[in-house]
Protein backbone atom coordinates (compact mmCIF):
# COMPACT_ATOMS: atom_id res chain seq x y z
CA UNK A 1 0.00 0.00 0.00
CA UNK A 2 3.07 2.26 -0.10
CA UNK A 3 2.27 3.27 -3.65
CA UNK A 4 -0.54 5.56 -2.66
CA UNK A 5 -0.75 8.36 -5.16
CA UNK A 6 0.35 11.71 -3.89
CA UNK A 7 -1.59 14.83 -4.81
CA UNK A 8 -1.64 15.25 -8.60
CA UNK A 9 1.05 17.74 -9.68
CA UNK A 10 -0.12 21.14 -10.89
CA UNK A 11 0.98 20.63 -14.51
CA UNK A 12 -1.14 17.48 -14.71
CA UNK A 13 -4.19 19.22 -13.25
CA UNK A 14 -3.79 21.91 -15.90
CA UNK A 15 -3.31 19.34 -18.65
CA UNK A 16 -6.55 17.60 -17.69
CA UNK A 17 -8.26 20.99 -17.68
CA UNK A 18 -6.97 21.68 -21.20
CA UNK A 19 -8.30 18.29 -22.28
CA UNK A 20 -11.69 19.17 -20.81
CA UNK A 21 -11.76 22.51 -22.66
CA UNK A 22 -10.84 20.78 -25.93
CA UNK A 23 -13.79 18.43 -25.44
CA UNK A 24 -16.09 21.44 -25.04
CA UNK A 25 -14.67 22.84 -28.29
CA UNK A 26 -15.26 19.48 -29.98
CA UNK A 27 -18.99 19.79 -29.30
CA UNK A 28 -19.00 23.50 -30.10
CA UNK A 29 -17.61 22.68 -33.55
CA UNK A 30 -20.76 20.74 -34.35
CA UNK A 31 -22.81 23.93 -34.53
CA UNK A 32 -22.19 23.90 -38.28
CA UNK A 33 -20.88 21.33 -40.77
CA UNK A 34 -18.01 23.68 -41.73
CA UNK A 35 -16.49 23.80 -38.26
CA UNK A 36 -17.35 20.24 -37.33
CA UNK A 37 -14.23 18.54 -38.61
CA UNK A 38 -11.96 20.92 -36.73
CA UNK A 39 -14.09 20.23 -33.68
CA UNK A 40 -13.56 16.51 -34.02
CA UNK A 41 -9.80 17.09 -34.21
CA UNK A 42 -9.98 19.09 -30.98
CA UNK A 43 -11.64 16.10 -29.39
CA UNK A 44 -8.86 13.79 -30.53
CA UNK A 45 -6.17 16.15 -29.24
CA UNK A 46 -7.98 16.39 -25.92
CA UNK A 47 -8.07 12.62 -25.62
CA UNK A 48 -4.39 12.38 -26.51
CA UNK A 49 -3.54 14.89 -23.77
CA UNK A 50 -5.68 13.08 -21.19
CA UNK A 51 -4.14 9.68 -21.98
CA UNK A 52 -0.60 11.05 -22.27
CA UNK A 53 -0.85 12.87 -18.95
CA UNK A 54 -2.15 9.77 -17.20
CA UNK A 55 0.62 7.59 -18.61
CA UNK A 56 3.24 10.17 -17.59
CA UNK A 57 1.89 10.19 -14.04
CA UNK A 58 1.73 6.40 -13.82
CA UNK A 59 4.58 5.06 -15.93
CA UNK A 60 4.33 1.45 -14.76
CA UNK A 61 3.14 -1.70 -16.47
CA UNK A 62 3.49 0.09 -19.81
CA UNK A 63 3.99 -2.84 -22.21
CA UNK A 64 0.66 -4.40 -21.27
CA UNK A 65 -1.11 -1.04 -21.36
CA UNK A 66 0.20 -0.17 -24.79
CA UNK A 67 -0.79 -3.64 -25.95
CA UNK A 68 -4.31 -3.08 -24.60
CA UNK A 69 -4.59 0.29 -26.36
CA UNK A 70 -3.33 -1.26 -29.60
CA UNK A 71 -5.83 -4.13 -29.45
CA UNK A 72 -8.79 -1.90 -28.59
CA UNK A 73 -7.72 0.85 -30.96
CA UNK A 74 -7.28 -1.62 -33.82
CA UNK A 75 -10.71 -3.14 -33.26
CA UNK A 76 -12.35 0.29 -33.01
CA UNK A 77 -10.61 1.57 -36.11
CA UNK A 78 -11.64 -1.40 -38.22
CA UNK A 79 -15.24 -1.20 -37.03
CA UNK A 80 -15.36 2.52 -37.84
CA UNK A 81 -14.11 1.94 -41.39
CA UNK A 82 -16.40 -0.98 -42.17
CA UNK A 83 -19.68 0.05 -40.57
CA UNK A 84 -22.58 0.87 -42.89
CA UNK A 85 -24.11 4.28 -42.31
CA UNK A 86 -27.54 2.66 -41.98
CA UNK A 87 -26.16 0.64 -39.05
CA UNK A 88 -25.13 3.76 -37.15
CA UNK A 89 -27.86 3.48 -34.46
CA UNK A 90 -26.79 0.02 -33.37
CA UNK A 91 -23.12 1.00 -33.57
CA UNK A 92 -23.70 3.92 -31.23
CA UNK A 93 -25.70 1.67 -28.87
CA UNK A 94 -22.86 -0.85 -28.93
CA UNK A 95 -20.30 1.86 -28.17
CA UNK A 96 -22.43 3.07 -25.27
CA UNK A 97 -22.34 -0.39 -23.77
CA UNK A 98 -18.53 -0.32 -23.87
CA UNK A 99 -18.37 2.99 -21.99
CA UNK A 100 -20.74 1.52 -19.40
CA UNK A 101 -18.64 -1.60 -18.99
CA UNK A 102 -15.42 0.41 -18.79
CA UNK A 103 -16.98 2.47 -15.98
CA UNK A 104 -17.93 -0.73 -14.16
CA UNK A 105 -14.40 -2.11 -14.52
CA UNK A 106 -12.81 1.11 -13.28
CA UNK A 107 -15.16 1.20 -10.30
CA UNK A 108 -14.39 -2.41 -9.39
CA UNK A 109 -10.65 -1.88 -9.82
CA UNK A 110 -10.83 1.19 -7.57
CA UNK A 111 -12.68 -0.84 -4.95
CA UNK A 112 -10.11 -3.63 -5.07
CA UNK A 113 -7.07 -1.36 -5.08
CA UNK A 114 -8.25 1.92 -3.53
CA UNK A 115 -4.81 3.14 -2.45
CA UNK A 116 -3.66 3.51 -6.06
CA UNK A 117 -6.60 5.78 -6.71
CA UNK A 118 -5.81 7.93 -3.67
CA UNK A 119 -9.21 7.38 -2.09
CA UNK A 120 -8.18 5.98 1.30
CA UNK A 121 -7.81 7.73 4.65
CA UNK A 122 -4.71 7.42 6.83
CA UNK A 123 -5.97 4.15 8.29
CA UNK A 124 -6.32 2.59 4.85
CA UNK A 125 -10.15 2.64 4.78
CA UNK A 126 -11.96 3.77 1.63
CA UNK A 127 -13.43 7.25 2.11
CA UNK A 128 -17.20 7.35 2.56
CA UNK A 129 -17.74 9.94 -0.16
CA UNK A 130 -15.66 7.87 -2.55
CA UNK A 131 -17.82 4.85 -1.80
CA UNK A 132 -20.96 6.82 -2.72
CA UNK A 133 -19.36 7.89 -6.00
CA UNK A 134 -18.09 4.37 -6.62
CA UNK A 135 -21.47 2.78 -5.92
CA UNK A 136 -23.31 5.25 -8.15
CA UNK A 137 -20.66 5.07 -10.88
CA UNK A 138 -20.74 1.29 -10.97
CA UNK A 139 -24.54 1.26 -10.90
CA UNK A 140 -24.93 3.80 -13.73
CA UNK A 141 -22.19 2.06 -15.71
CA UNK A 142 -23.88 -1.32 -15.34
CA UNK A 143 -27.31 0.06 -16.32
CA UNK A 144 -25.71 1.74 -19.34
CA UNK A 145 -24.03 -1.53 -20.27
CA UNK A 146 -26.96 -3.93 -20.10
CA UNK A 147 -29.47 -1.34 -21.35
CA UNK A 148 -27.29 -0.56 -24.37
CA UNK A 149 -26.85 -4.26 -25.12
CA UNK A 150 -30.65 -4.62 -25.29
CA UNK A 151 -30.92 -1.47 -27.41
CA UNK A 152 -28.19 -2.83 -29.67
CA UNK A 153 -30.00 -6.16 -30.07
CA UNK A 154 -33.28 -4.42 -30.85
CA UNK A 155 -31.77 -1.93 -33.30
CA UNK A 156 -29.76 -4.53 -35.18
CA UNK A 157 -32.82 -6.75 -35.52
CA UNK A 158 -31.29 -9.58 -33.47
CA UNK A 159 -34.18 -9.12 -31.07
CA UNK A 160 -37.74 -8.12 -31.90
CA UNK A 161 -38.31 -4.37 -31.76
CA UNK A 162 -41.73 -4.82 -30.22
CA UNK A 163 -42.09 -4.12 -26.52
CA UNK A 164 -41.76 -7.00 -24.07
CA UNK A 165 -44.05 -6.32 -21.14
CA UNK A 166 -43.35 -8.11 -17.88
CA UNK A 167 -46.23 -8.18 -15.41
CA UNK A 168 -45.79 -5.65 -12.62
CA UNK A 169 -42.70 -4.21 -14.30
CA UNK A 170 -43.15 -0.70 -12.88
CA UNK A 171 -43.24 -1.97 -9.31
CA UNK A 172 -40.34 -4.30 -10.02
CA UNK A 173 -38.17 -1.61 -11.62
CA UNK A 174 -38.96 0.95 -8.97
CA UNK A 175 -38.22 -1.59 -6.24
CA UNK A 176 -34.87 -2.54 -7.74
CA UNK A 177 -33.97 1.14 -8.23
CA UNK A 178 -34.75 1.97 -4.61
CA UNK A 179 -32.84 -1.16 -3.59
CA UNK A 180 -29.75 0.05 -5.47
CA UNK A 181 -29.91 3.49 -3.80
CA UNK A 182 -30.43 2.03 -0.31
CA UNK A 183 -27.58 -0.43 -0.80
CA UNK A 184 -25.32 2.40 -2.00
CA UNK A 185 -26.19 4.25 1.21
CA UNK A 186 -25.31 1.21 3.32
CA UNK A 187 -22.19 0.67 1.23
CA UNK A 188 -21.07 4.21 2.06
CA UNK A 189 -21.50 3.78 5.80
CA UNK A 190 -20.62 0.12 6.31
CA UNK A 191 -17.27 -0.54 7.99
CA UNK A 192 -16.67 -3.83 6.15
CA UNK A 193 -17.14 -2.07 2.82
CA UNK A 194 -14.68 0.62 3.94
CA UNK A 195 -12.08 -2.09 4.33
CA UNK A 196 -12.76 -3.16 0.77
CA UNK A 197 -14.59 -6.32 1.77
CA UNK A 198 -18.09 -7.71 1.73
CA UNK A 199 -20.50 -8.40 -1.10
CA UNK A 200 -22.35 -5.05 -1.15
CA UNK A 201 -20.75 -3.60 -4.28
CA UNK A 202 -21.25 -6.86 -6.16
CA UNK A 203 -24.94 -6.95 -5.20
CA UNK A 204 -25.34 -3.34 -6.41
CA UNK A 205 -23.60 -4.34 -9.62
CA UNK A 206 -25.82 -7.38 -10.20
CA UNK A 207 -29.03 -5.44 -9.51
CA UNK A 208 -27.92 -2.69 -11.90
CA UNK A 209 -27.22 -5.16 -14.70
CA UNK A 210 -30.71 -6.59 -14.22
CA UNK A 211 -32.53 -3.26 -14.14
CA UNK A 212 -30.72 -2.14 -17.31
CA UNK A 213 -32.39 -5.05 -19.08
CA UNK A 214 -35.82 -4.69 -17.52
CA UNK A 215 -35.85 -0.93 -18.21
CA UNK A 216 -35.22 -1.25 -21.94
CA UNK A 217 -37.09 -4.41 -23.01
CA UNK A 218 -40.58 -2.83 -22.71
CA UNK A 219 -39.63 0.05 -25.00
CA UNK A 220 -40.67 -0.34 -28.63
CA UNK A 221 -38.69 0.32 -31.81
CA UNK A 222 -40.20 3.72 -32.53
CA UNK A 223 -39.08 5.03 -29.15
CA UNK A 224 -35.47 3.98 -29.76
CA UNK A 225 -34.31 7.55 -30.58
CA UNK A 226 -35.21 8.49 -27.00
CA UNK A 227 -33.63 5.37 -25.52
CA UNK A 228 -30.38 5.77 -27.39
CA UNK A 229 -30.14 9.43 -26.34
CA UNK A 230 -30.92 8.48 -22.77
CA UNK A 231 -28.21 5.83 -22.70
CA UNK A 232 -25.86 8.40 -24.20
CA UNK A 233 -26.66 10.60 -21.23
CA UNK A 234 -26.13 7.75 -18.75
CA UNK A 235 -22.71 6.94 -20.17
CA UNK A 236 -21.80 10.57 -19.47
CA UNK A 237 -23.05 10.48 -15.88
CA UNK A 238 -21.10 7.24 -15.33
CA UNK A 239 -17.91 8.94 -16.51
CA UNK A 240 -18.65 11.94 -14.29
CA UNK A 241 -19.17 9.73 -11.23
CA UNK A 242 -15.80 8.10 -11.85
CA UNK A 243 -14.32 11.56 -12.34
CA UNK A 244 -15.47 12.46 -8.84
CA UNK A 245 -13.80 9.34 -7.48
CA UNK A 246 -10.54 10.16 -9.25
CA UNK A 247 -10.90 13.92 -8.74
CA UNK A 248 -10.15 14.29 -12.42
CA UNK A 249 -11.38 17.48 -14.11
CA UNK A 250 -11.20 16.08 -17.66
CA UNK A 251 -13.53 13.25 -16.68
CA UNK A 252 -15.92 15.51 -14.78
CA UNK A 253 -16.18 18.08 -17.57
CA UNK A 254 -16.66 15.37 -20.17
CA UNK A 255 -19.18 13.51 -18.07
CA UNK A 256 -21.21 16.67 -17.55
CA UNK A 257 -21.06 17.54 -21.27
CA UNK A 258 -22.09 14.09 -22.42
CA UNK A 259 -24.68 13.77 -19.69
CA UNK A 260 -26.39 17.02 -20.62
CA UNK A 261 -26.00 16.32 -24.35
CA UNK A 262 -27.86 13.02 -24.07
CA UNK A 263 -30.50 14.58 -21.84
CA UNK A 264 -31.14 17.40 -24.32
CA UNK A 265 -31.38 14.97 -27.23
CA UNK A 266 -33.86 12.85 -25.26
CA UNK A 267 -35.89 15.98 -24.60
CA UNK A 268 -35.85 17.01 -28.28
CA UNK A 269 -36.96 13.52 -29.31
CA UNK A 270 -39.76 13.42 -26.74
CA UNK A 271 -40.97 16.85 -27.83
CA UNK A 272 -40.97 15.74 -31.46
CA UNK A 273 -43.30 12.90 -30.49
CA UNK A 274 -45.36 14.96 -28.05
CA UNK A 275 -44.70 12.37 -25.39
CA UNK A 276 -43.41 12.77 -21.89
CA UNK A 277 -40.08 11.25 -20.98
CA UNK A 278 -41.82 9.24 -18.27
CA UNK A 279 -44.28 7.69 -20.72
CA UNK A 280 -41.45 6.68 -23.04
CA UNK A 281 -39.49 5.12 -20.20
CA UNK A 282 -42.60 3.37 -18.93
CA UNK A 283 -42.64 1.67 -22.32
CA UNK A 284 -45.25 -0.40 -24.10
CA UNK A 285 -45.86 2.13 -26.91
CA UNK A 286 -47.15 0.42 -30.02
CA UNK A 287 -47.87 -2.80 -28.14
CA UNK A 288 -51.64 -2.42 -27.84
CA UNK A 289 -53.17 -4.32 -30.73
CA UNK A 290 -56.41 -2.31 -30.60
CA UNK A 291 -56.13 0.07 -33.56
CA UNK A 292 -54.14 -2.37 -35.67
CA UNK A 293 -56.67 -5.19 -35.31
CA UNK A 294 -59.58 -2.86 -35.93
CA UNK A 295 -58.03 -1.62 -39.13
CA UNK A 296 -57.72 -5.08 -40.63
CA UNK A 297 -61.36 -5.95 -40.19
CA UNK A 298 -63.45 -2.81 -40.42
CA UNK A 299 -61.67 -0.33 -42.62
CA UNK A 300 -61.68 -1.24 -46.30
CA UNK A 301 -61.03 2.18 -47.74
CA UNK A 302 -60.01 2.62 -51.32
CA UNK A 303 -56.73 4.10 -52.35
CA UNK A 304 -55.08 4.91 -55.65
CA UNK A 305 -52.08 2.80 -56.52
CA UNK A 306 -49.60 4.02 -59.06
CA UNK A 307 -46.57 2.74 -60.91
CA UNK A 308 -43.02 4.05 -61.04
CA UNK A 309 -43.66 5.49 -64.50
CA UNK A 310 -46.70 7.40 -63.23
CA UNK A 311 -44.57 8.81 -60.43
CA UNK A 312 -41.76 9.75 -62.82
CA UNK A 313 -44.25 11.51 -65.11
CA UNK A 314 -45.88 13.45 -62.28
CA UNK A 315 -42.57 14.61 -60.82
CA UNK A 316 -41.08 15.54 -64.19
CA UNK A 317 -43.96 17.89 -64.77
CA UNK A 318 -43.84 19.38 -61.29
CA UNK A 319 -42.14 22.60 -60.37
CA UNK A 320 -41.25 21.64 -56.86
CA UNK A 321 -40.82 18.33 -55.09
CA UNK A 322 -40.27 17.85 -51.38
CA UNK A 323 -38.87 14.47 -50.40
CA UNK A 324 -39.77 13.13 -46.94
CA UNK A 325 -37.53 10.22 -45.94
CA UNK A 326 -38.19 7.92 -43.00
CA UNK A 327 -36.97 4.72 -41.47
CA UNK A 328 -38.18 2.76 -44.52
CA UNK A 329 -35.53 4.51 -46.61
CA UNK A 330 -32.82 3.39 -44.21
CA UNK A 331 -34.09 -0.20 -44.12
CA UNK A 332 -34.04 -0.58 -47.87
CA UNK A 333 -30.87 1.54 -48.34
CA UNK A 334 -32.69 3.71 -50.86
CA UNK A 335 -30.72 6.92 -50.19
CA UNK A 336 -28.35 6.61 -53.17
CA UNK A 337 -31.13 5.89 -55.64
CA UNK A 338 -33.08 8.74 -54.07
CA UNK A 339 -30.25 11.19 -54.66
CA UNK A 340 -29.99 10.03 -58.26
CA UNK A 341 -33.71 10.66 -58.65
CA UNK A 342 -33.26 14.13 -57.15
CA UNK A 343 -30.40 14.91 -59.55
CA UNK A 344 -32.44 13.87 -62.59
CA UNK A 345 -35.36 15.99 -61.45
CA UNK A 346 -33.09 18.97 -60.91
CA UNK A 347 -31.80 18.52 -64.46
CA UNK A 348 -35.40 18.82 -65.58
CA UNK A 349 -35.60 22.12 -63.74
CA UNK A 350 -37.59 20.82 -60.80
CA UNK A 351 -36.79 22.29 -57.40
CA UNK A 352 -35.96 19.44 -55.01
CA UNK A 353 -35.81 19.72 -51.24
CA UNK A 354 -35.69 17.24 -48.41
CA UNK A 355 -37.79 17.51 -45.26
CA UNK A 356 -36.64 15.73 -42.10
CA UNK A 357 -38.75 15.06 -39.05
CA UNK A 358 -36.71 14.99 -35.81
CA UNK A 359 -37.76 11.42 -35.01
CA UNK A 360 -37.50 10.00 -38.53
CA UNK A 361 -35.27 6.96 -38.28
CA UNK A 362 -33.88 5.30 -35.22
CA UNK A 363 -31.64 7.99 -33.76
CA UNK A 364 -31.39 11.78 -33.76
CA UNK A 365 -30.10 13.01 -37.12
CA UNK A 366 -30.20 9.52 -38.66
CA UNK A 367 -31.74 10.67 -41.96
CA UNK A 368 -29.31 13.57 -42.32
CA UNK A 369 -26.33 11.22 -42.16
CA UNK A 370 -27.80 8.86 -44.74
CA UNK A 371 -28.55 11.71 -47.14
CA UNK A 372 -25.07 13.12 -46.58
CA UNK A 373 -23.66 9.69 -47.36
CA UNK A 374 -25.55 9.71 -50.64
CA UNK A 375 -23.97 13.11 -51.44
CA UNK A 376 -27.11 15.16 -50.95
CA UNK A 377 -25.84 18.69 -50.18
CA UNK A 378 -26.85 19.61 -46.64
CA UNK A 379 -28.31 22.95 -47.73
CA UNK A 380 -31.06 21.06 -49.57
CA UNK A 381 -32.05 19.29 -46.36
CA UNK A 382 -34.45 21.09 -44.06
CA UNK A 383 -35.80 20.59 -40.56
CA UNK A 384 -39.50 20.34 -39.82
CA UNK A 385 -40.09 23.91 -38.70
CA UNK A 386 -38.13 25.40 -41.60
CA UNK A 387 -39.97 23.63 -44.39
CA UNK A 388 -43.42 22.76 -43.09
CA UNK A 389 -45.03 25.93 -44.46
CA UNK A 390 -43.80 25.09 -47.97
CA UNK A 391 -45.91 21.96 -48.47
CA UNK A 392 -48.92 24.15 -49.28
CA UNK A 393 -47.15 25.58 -52.32
CA UNK A 394 -45.33 22.49 -53.49
CA UNK A 395 -46.50 20.26 -56.32
CA UNK A 396 -45.35 16.90 -55.06
CA UNK A 397 -44.58 15.53 -51.62
CA UNK A 398 -42.59 12.34 -52.11
CA UNK A 399 -42.87 10.33 -48.89
CA UNK A 400 -40.52 7.38 -48.67
CA UNK A 401 -40.77 5.00 -45.74
CA UNK A 402 -42.20 7.53 -43.30
CA UNK A 403 -45.66 7.04 -41.85
CA UNK A 404 -46.35 8.34 -38.36
CA UNK A 405 -44.46 11.60 -38.95
CA UNK A 406 -46.83 12.47 -41.83
CA UNK A 407 -50.09 11.39 -40.20
CA UNK A 408 -52.57 14.29 -39.98
CA UNK A 409 -54.53 12.43 -37.29
CA UNK A 410 -51.88 13.81 -34.95
CA UNK A 411 -53.57 17.20 -35.48
CA UNK A 412 -57.21 16.17 -35.36
CA UNK A 413 -57.84 12.87 -33.57
CA UNK A 414 -57.61 13.32 -29.82
CA UNK A 415 -57.93 9.58 -29.23
CA UNK A 416 -54.93 8.81 -31.44
CA UNK A 417 -51.77 7.69 -29.65
CA UNK A 418 -49.81 10.19 -31.71
CA UNK A 419 -52.17 13.11 -31.05
CA UNK A 420 -50.27 16.37 -30.61
CA UNK A 421 -47.13 15.16 -32.29
CA UNK A 422 -45.79 17.80 -34.71
CA UNK A 423 -45.99 16.34 -38.21
CA UNK A 424 -44.89 17.20 -41.72
CA UNK A 425 -47.95 18.57 -43.55
CA UNK A 426 -47.51 16.44 -46.67
CA UNK A 427 -51.28 16.28 -47.26
CA UNK A 428 -51.22 19.97 -48.23
CA UNK A 429 -49.11 19.30 -51.31
CA UNK A 430 -50.96 19.14 -54.65
CA UNK A 431 -49.96 15.50 -55.07
CA UNK A 432 -48.62 13.09 -52.48
CA UNK A 433 -46.55 10.15 -53.71
CA UNK A 434 -46.34 7.64 -50.87
CA UNK A 435 -43.74 4.90 -51.18
CA UNK A 436 -44.63 2.02 -48.92
CA UNK A 437 -43.90 -1.67 -48.91
CA UNK A 438 -47.57 -2.72 -48.67
CA UNK A 439 -50.86 -1.47 -47.34
CA UNK A 440 -50.59 -3.86 -44.39
CA UNK A 441 -48.07 -2.14 -42.12
CA UNK A 442 -49.26 0.94 -40.31
CA UNK A 443 -46.09 2.37 -38.79
CA UNK A 444 -44.86 1.75 -35.30
CA UNK A 445 -47.63 3.57 -33.54
CA UNK A 446 -50.14 1.14 -35.07
CA UNK A 447 -52.21 4.02 -36.46
CA UNK A 448 -53.75 4.15 -39.91
CA UNK A 449 -52.83 7.19 -41.97
CA UNK A 450 -55.69 9.04 -43.75
CA UNK A 451 -53.18 10.39 -46.28
CA UNK A 452 -53.16 6.92 -47.90
CA UNK A 453 -56.80 7.29 -48.91
CA UNK A 454 -56.80 10.96 -49.84
CA UNK A 455 -57.79 11.96 -53.37
CA UNK A 456 -54.48 13.62 -54.05
CA UNK A 457 -52.41 10.64 -52.90
CA UNK A 458 -50.92 7.98 -55.10
CA UNK A 459 -49.58 4.93 -53.29
CA UNK A 460 -46.39 3.44 -54.69
CA UNK A 461 -46.42 -0.01 -53.17
CA UNK A 462 -43.00 -1.66 -53.41
CA UNK A 463 -39.67 -1.90 -51.68
CA UNK A 464 -38.44 1.69 -51.38
CA UNK A 465 -35.15 1.13 -53.17
CA UNK A 466 -36.69 -0.84 -56.06
CA UNK A 467 -39.40 1.76 -56.51
CA UNK A 468 -36.95 4.67 -56.58
CA UNK A 469 -34.69 2.81 -59.01
CA UNK A 470 -37.65 2.22 -61.30
CA UNK A 471 -38.61 5.88 -61.09
CA UNK A 472 -35.03 6.75 -62.05
CA UNK A 473 -35.38 4.43 -65.06
CA UNK A 474 -38.65 6.13 -65.90
CA UNK A 475 -37.03 9.55 -65.68
CA UNK A 476 -34.16 8.45 -67.89
CA UNK A 477 -36.47 6.89 -70.44
CA UNK A 478 -39.10 9.58 -70.50
CA UNK A 479 -36.79 12.61 -70.18
CA UNK A 480 -35.41 14.06 -73.39
CA UNK B 1 -8.99 19.15 -4.62
CA UNK B 2 -11.81 19.09 -2.13
CA UNK B 3 -15.25 17.81 -2.94
CA UNK B 4 -16.81 21.27 -3.21
CA UNK B 5 -14.39 22.55 -5.85
CA UNK B 6 -14.98 19.41 -7.88
CA UNK B 7 -18.72 19.82 -7.50
CA UNK B 8 -18.41 23.44 -8.69
CA UNK B 9 -16.55 22.35 -11.83
CA UNK B 10 -19.19 19.70 -12.43
CA UNK B 11 -22.15 22.04 -12.08
CA UNK B 12 -20.57 24.69 -14.30
CA UNK B 13 -19.71 22.06 -16.90
CA UNK B 14 -23.34 20.90 -16.95
CA UNK B 15 -24.35 24.46 -17.82
CA UNK B 16 -21.66 24.77 -20.47
CA UNK B 17 -22.84 21.44 -21.90
CA UNK B 18 -26.44 22.63 -21.91
CA UNK B 19 -25.72 25.74 -23.97
CA UNK B 20 -23.16 24.14 -26.26
CA UNK B 21 -25.41 21.22 -27.12
CA UNK B 22 -28.43 23.43 -27.88
CA UNK B 23 -26.27 25.22 -30.43
CA UNK B 24 -25.55 21.97 -32.28
CA UNK B 25 -27.42 21.88 -35.58
CA UNK B 26 -30.01 19.05 -35.71
CA UNK B 27 -28.45 17.79 -38.95
CA UNK B 28 -25.38 16.82 -36.92
CA UNK B 29 -27.14 15.04 -34.07
CA UNK B 30 -25.86 11.62 -35.12
CA UNK B 31 -22.21 12.78 -35.24
CA UNK B 32 -22.89 14.48 -31.89
CA UNK B 33 -23.83 11.14 -30.38
CA UNK B 34 -20.81 9.45 -31.92
CA UNK B 35 -18.37 12.10 -30.69
CA UNK B 36 -19.87 12.30 -27.18
CA UNK B 37 -19.45 8.57 -27.15
CA UNK B 38 -15.80 8.93 -28.01
CA UNK B 39 -15.07 11.62 -25.45
CA UNK B 40 -16.96 9.88 -22.65
CA UNK B 41 -14.31 7.19 -23.08
CA UNK B 42 -12.05 9.57 -21.19
CA UNK B 43 -12.96 7.04 -18.51
CA UNK B 44 -9.85 5.34 -19.91
CA UNK B 45 -7.94 7.57 -17.47
CA UNK B 46 -9.32 5.50 -14.60
CA UNK B 47 -8.61 2.26 -16.42
CA UNK B 48 -5.03 3.35 -17.11
CA UNK B 49 -4.46 4.17 -13.44
CA UNK B 50 -5.81 0.77 -12.42
CA UNK B 51 -3.69 -1.01 -15.00
CA UNK B 52 -0.53 0.93 -14.10
CA UNK B 53 -0.91 0.84 -10.33
CA UNK B 54 -2.01 -2.78 -10.30
CA UNK B 55 1.30 -3.73 -11.89
CA UNK B 56 3.28 -2.45 -8.90
CA UNK B 57 0.88 -3.15 -6.04
CA UNK B 58 1.13 -6.39 -4.17
CA UNK B 59 -2.06 -8.35 -4.71
CA UNK B 60 -3.01 -5.84 -7.40
CA UNK B 61 -3.24 -8.50 -10.10
CA UNK B 62 -7.01 -8.55 -10.38
CA UNK B 63 -7.39 -4.77 -10.43
CA UNK B 64 -4.60 -4.61 -13.01
CA UNK B 65 -6.44 -6.97 -15.34
CA UNK B 66 -9.75 -5.22 -14.78
CA UNK B 67 -7.96 -2.00 -15.67
CA UNK B 68 -6.41 -3.50 -18.80
CA UNK B 69 -9.76 -4.81 -19.95
CA UNK B 70 -11.17 -1.32 -19.32
CA UNK B 71 -8.36 0.12 -21.45
CA UNK B 72 -9.23 -2.24 -24.31
CA UNK B 73 -12.94 -1.37 -24.19
CA UNK B 74 -12.37 2.37 -23.88
CA UNK B 75 -9.82 2.26 -26.72
CA UNK B 76 -12.32 0.57 -29.04
CA UNK B 77 -14.63 3.43 -28.27
CA UNK B 78 -12.07 6.21 -28.60
CA UNK B 79 -10.62 5.07 -31.93
CA UNK B 80 -13.96 3.82 -33.23
CA UNK B 81 -15.90 6.87 -32.07
CA UNK B 82 -13.55 9.55 -33.41
CA UNK B 83 -12.93 7.66 -36.66
CA UNK B 84 -16.61 7.10 -37.40
CA UNK B 85 -17.39 10.74 -36.52
CA UNK B 86 -14.69 11.85 -38.94
CA UNK B 87 -16.10 9.57 -41.62
CA UNK B 88 -19.57 10.98 -41.12
CA UNK B 89 -18.52 14.63 -41.01
CA UNK B 90 -16.51 14.24 -44.21
CA UNK B 91 -19.76 13.35 -45.98
CA UNK B 92 -21.55 16.60 -45.21
CA UNK B 93 -21.05 18.73 -48.28
CA UNK B 94 -22.44 22.00 -49.43
CA UNK B 95 -24.07 22.59 -52.79
CA UNK B 96 -21.14 24.29 -54.47
CA UNK B 97 -19.66 22.21 -57.22
CA UNK B 98 -22.36 20.29 -58.99
CA UNK B 99 -20.67 18.50 -61.89
CA UNK B 100 -23.92 17.30 -63.47
CA UNK B 101 -25.98 20.43 -62.95
CA UNK B 102 -27.43 22.15 -65.95
CA UNK B 103 -30.27 24.50 -66.50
Amino acid sequence: MEHAVAATPAWAVLAYLVAGVLFILALRGLSSPESSQAGNRNGMIGMLIAVGTTLALHPTGLPLIIGAIAIGGGIGWVIAQRIQMTAMPELVAGFHSLVGMAAVLVGCAAYLNPASFGIVDSAGAILGVSRVEMGLGVAIGAITFSGSIIAFLKLSGRMSGSPILLPGRHVLNLGVLVGILVLTGIFATDATAAAGQGPLLWIILALSFIIGVTLIIPIGGADMPVVISMLNSYSGWAAAAMGFTLQNTAMIITGALVGSSGAILSYIMCRAMNRSFISVIAGGFGADAGPAGEKGAAIQKSYKAGSADDAAFIMQNAESVIIVPGYGMAVSQAQHALREMGDLLKKEGVSVKYAIHPVAGRMPGHMNVLLAEANVPYDEVFELEDINSEFGQCDVAFVIGANDVTNPLAKTDKSSPIYGMPILDVEKAKTVLFVKRSMGGVGYAGVDNPVFYADNTMMLLADAKKMVENIVKGLNGGGH
Amino acid sequence: MDFLSILSIFVLAVFVGYYVVWSVTPALHTPLMAVTNAISSVIIVGALIAAAAGAITEGGGLSQWLGLLGVVLASINIFGGFAVTRRMLAMYKKKDKKPAASK
